[in-house]
């Protein structure tokens, strides 16, 4: 199963909610202002790397870039996704939630 | 001859608190528009979404919002065979709320649960 996290961390609970309910072995991208979660040296940084135990986690590198971001900033383990990546994640998952 | 349709699980995931956006007025739409295809539907309840079953919502021109107060179609959804209804447990605990506060029966589902529940779907929509 697929889970989108579009909204940033700081603005509001999608991401931590994600991470609470979603099941072992699902993926997560985060794409959008969700890309902030995946930055190193912030509050979540701990978080999002414990959840890489749990979870493939990946971000949208267009979204990253469009934010002044580099993959230098993204946190170990995460894996970098471009467009037809996300197309091929959301066509290899029978169901995706949107965590809005 | 009509054709015998596929029955499909559907969840819908509500995460919004009414009337501050469209979405859980938009979301019940859905479920009212999706019902009259008789699929199997279930609905959650997560973050701010649980305050869209408190009871005693009080909308009206006279007295408030002068918005509809939609809360009382969670009470019809059973006419629709819509009575599968679920809330998260955390996110009522954090807001101090219990089912006696609610407008509908629901059940409540914890963290497994809930993503167990999500893992069974063949469709999400997601609000």
């Amino acid at each position: 199963m697929l889970h989108t996290v579009n909204k940033s961390p700081y603005e509001t609970n999608s991401l931590s909610s994600c991470l609470r309910l979603a099941r072992k072995g699902h993926t997560i991208l985060l794409f959008e202002n969700g890309i902030y979660g995946a930055l190193k040296g912030t509050c979540f940084e701990n978080v999002v790397t414990d959840a890489l135990n749990k979870y493939q986690i990946c971000v949208l590198m267009p979204d990253i870039e469009a934010r002044g971001m580099r993959v230098d900033n993204v946190i170990t383990g995460i894996k970098t996704v471009d467009y037809a990546e996300f197309v091929d994640l959301v066509a290899s998952n029978s169901t995706v939630q949107a965590w809005l | 001859m009509e054709e015998e349709g596929v029955v499909k699980k559907f969840l819908y995931v509500n995460r919004k608190a009414p009337y501050g956006s469209i979405y859980a007025l938009e979301s019940l739409e859905v479920v009212l528009i999706g019902a009259a295809f008789e699929q199997d539907v279930s609905m959650v309840f997560i973050d701010d979404g649980v305050y869209q079953l408190k009871k005693d919502q009080q909308t009206s021109v006279s007295s408030g919002i002068g918005m509809k107060d939609f809360s009382k179609t969670y009470r019809a959804l059973e006419g629709y065979d819509v009575e599968k209804l679920y809330v998260d447990k955390k996110s009522m605990e954090e807001r101090g709320l219990s089912v006696d506060e609610l407008v509908v029966p629901v059940t409540i589902l914890d963290d497994a649960q809930m993503g167990e529940l999500m893992e069974q779907q063949d469709v999400v929509l997601s609000f």
